[in-house]
Formats: C-alpha cells, structure tokens, sequence
C-alpha cells in the first residue's frame, strides 16, 4: 500500500521517501481512529521498507505538529467504563499504542519528525520515536500530563531519557513546561532548526541526502546506537494506569473538556 | 540591558506585527487575548516569538493570570 489516505493520517511513498501527513483536525490529537490508522501503517511498514530508506513524518496543520493524546476520548472513557475499569481500558489501548510507537521507532529506514508549533503529549512522544526531529522557530515542546495529574503514556518518558540528560528531563516532567525550539537544540533534542513553514522542506533535503547510503549499514547503525528501553515502556504503562482511576485525574480531564476560555493549553 | 519601557515597547510592537494589528491599536495594559483575538496556542507561538527576540527562557507557567502587555514585560525584564 504505497499510498494511503485515511480520515487522520495519509501516507505516500515516493522516490524511496515515505511521507506521512497528520491531518485530524483541530491538532491530530491521538485517538481511536489515528491508532487504527497509525496500525495500518505499522502493518505495511516492512513492505514499503524494501523500497524506502526515509519516513518522514510532519502535519498539514496550522496549529501544529501535534497536541497529543485526545483527552476528551479519555473523559469519555471515565463516563463509558467508570472509574473501576477505566484503567483496564486504558493498558488494552496503551499496549496497542506502544506497538505502534515501538515499531516507528524501530523502523529500518531512516525516521525523521517535520515538527511546528504545538508538539505536546503523545505528539512530542510521536516525534521522540523518529531518529532525527527538525523543528521549525514557533515549534514548542511540552509533556503537559502532570497538570491532569499524569505521566505521559505513550513512551515518552523512557524516550526522552535515552536522548537527554535526566535533569533535562525531571524539569519537563516534573514543571510541565513548554519550551520552544532553541532549547530544544541546545539539550540536543533538535537535530535541525528552520524558519516558519520550512521544516518539511528540510526534512525532505535530509532524506534526500539518506538516499546516498547503504541501507543495510544505515539498518545496522540504527539498532546499534538505538536501543528500545523496552522494561522501562512496560513500567511506564504501569506507573500510568495506576494514577488514572485518581480522583483528581477525572476533575482533570473534566476541566479540560469543559474549559471554555482561550486558554486551554496554558498552564 | 534595556529599559522596562523600551522592553514593553518591543513587545507591543512584536505582537502587533506577529498578529498583524495596527501598532497604534494596542496599548500596554490590553487584555491581549481580548484585543488581539487570540487563543492559547497562539499566545504560546507569541510567547516563541517574543523568548527569540529577547534571548531569553519564560516558563509558560509565569503567564498564569497574565494578560496584559505590561505585566508580559516584567515578567521578559526579570529574565534579562
């Protein structure tokens, strides 16, 4: 399946480049639907890696790269399975995330994440599994979870960890900060910065120059210097579907979907 | 390091030309979100914008309760 075009993602795979577009409106928050999409894809992978030696992924939206888990799917769920079984609701999905996401991260070929604007939640998580991130100057970063009392789920802590250094990380986990994109650079999470609206471009300019390489060398770097910290995935996953049924969780989440005012992604 | 006035005065003018406003439309104790017309995620591109200029960090939590361009500008002076 060379190309794709689904209701929250499409894919298109040309002159040895994968482009995947995020497409959900308002900003491909991660839910139901981009999972079964995002599975699609990771189903086809390996087929279109005979032809491909780069993925790039990026958002044709304004707002951003991407917000994050799709919160208001999560309240529902409180609603739909109550507070005693939220959480066995929420491992079920969260493995299927996971698979997802340690398949992308895994992928022999070349990854690389266009990101602008919001990158925050299961968004930065997403862009934490590709190998290279280029970031445009209004990109900014966040792990937004502790402010619904929260850790992220969907592999980003154990991501960042193997990427930066652990005070870099303990600030973003535990102040839920945003931070923009030449901070991202400067703790090396960044591995390109560009003006406004060029970040596909240079992705592209990247993955034509990963054209010129031997794919099995490129294959057999990645697994070497890019270990899967799979025991610490698990025990994210757990940590996660502990705090969920919080009552404080629940009032969260409520006040989020409920926010009215133009300030729902400020602390 | 710049003056508190000249820090305002940046500030005022970065987010009218950001926004595309007239200059003279804002004034430095507007509600910025009401004036302006802007939402969260905008003031966070507002606040990229305005740490690039002034080289400087402004954790997206001291906004709490900010919405004016004067207390904006004491927060950005602080951190020069």
């Amino acid at each position: 399946m060379k190309q794709y075009q689904g209701q929250t993602l499409s894919w298109d795979l040309k002159d040895g480049i994968i482009e995947m577009a995020l497409h959900r409106e308002p900003l491909n928050e991660i839910g139901s639907q981009t999972l079964e999409e995002l599975e699609k894809f990771v189903a086809v992978l390996q087929a279109l890696s005979r032809e491909a030696h780069a993925l790039i992924i990026y958002s044709t939206l304004k707002g951003g790269f991407c917000a994050g888990a799709d919160l208001r799917q999560l309240y529902g769920w409180f609603q739909e399975f109550g507070q005693s079984e939220v959480a066995r609701h929420a491992r079920e999905y969260l493995q299927r995330i996971h698979a997802v996401m340690n398949a992308l991260d895994a992928a022999p070929l070349t990854t690389i994440a266009a990101v602008h604007g919001v990158t925050f939640g299961g968004g930065f998580e997403l862009a934490l599994t590709c190998d290279l991130i280029v970031a445009d100057k209004l990109a900014r970063f966040c792990f937004p979870e502790l402010r619904l009392g929260l850790i992220p789920s969907f592999g980003g802590i154990p991501r960042l960890k193997r990427d930066v250094g652990n005070a870099v990380v303990r600030d973003l986990l535990l102040t839920g900060r945003s931070f923009n994109t030449t901070k991202a650079q400067q703790i090396g999470l960044v591995s390109q910065v560009v003006s406004e609206g060029e970040g596909l471009r240079a992705a592209r300019a990247t993955a034509s120059q990963l054209a010129k390489f031997d794919r099995i060398t490129t294959r057999s770097a990645k697994r070497f210097i890019k270990p899967i910290p799979l025991d610490e995935l698990r025990q994210e996953i757990d940590i996660f579907c502990e705090l969920l049924p919080q009552p404080a969780v629940q009032a969260g989440l409520k006040k989020f979907v409920e926010n009215t005012t133009a300030q729902p992604y400020l602390p | 390091m710049p003056t508190a006035e000249k820090t305002l005065d940046e500030i005022i003018t970065l987010a009218a030309a950001h926004f595309k406003v007239p200059r003279e439309k804002l004034s430095p104790d507007d509600d910025f979100f009401k004036t302006l017309g802007i939402d969260s995620l905008q003031a966070l591109d507002l606040l990229t914008k305005l740490e690039n200029h002034f080289h400087v960090e402004l954790p997206d939590y001291e906004l709490q309760g900010v919405a004016d361009f004067r207390t904006l500008a004491a927060k950005i002076q602080a951190r020069l």
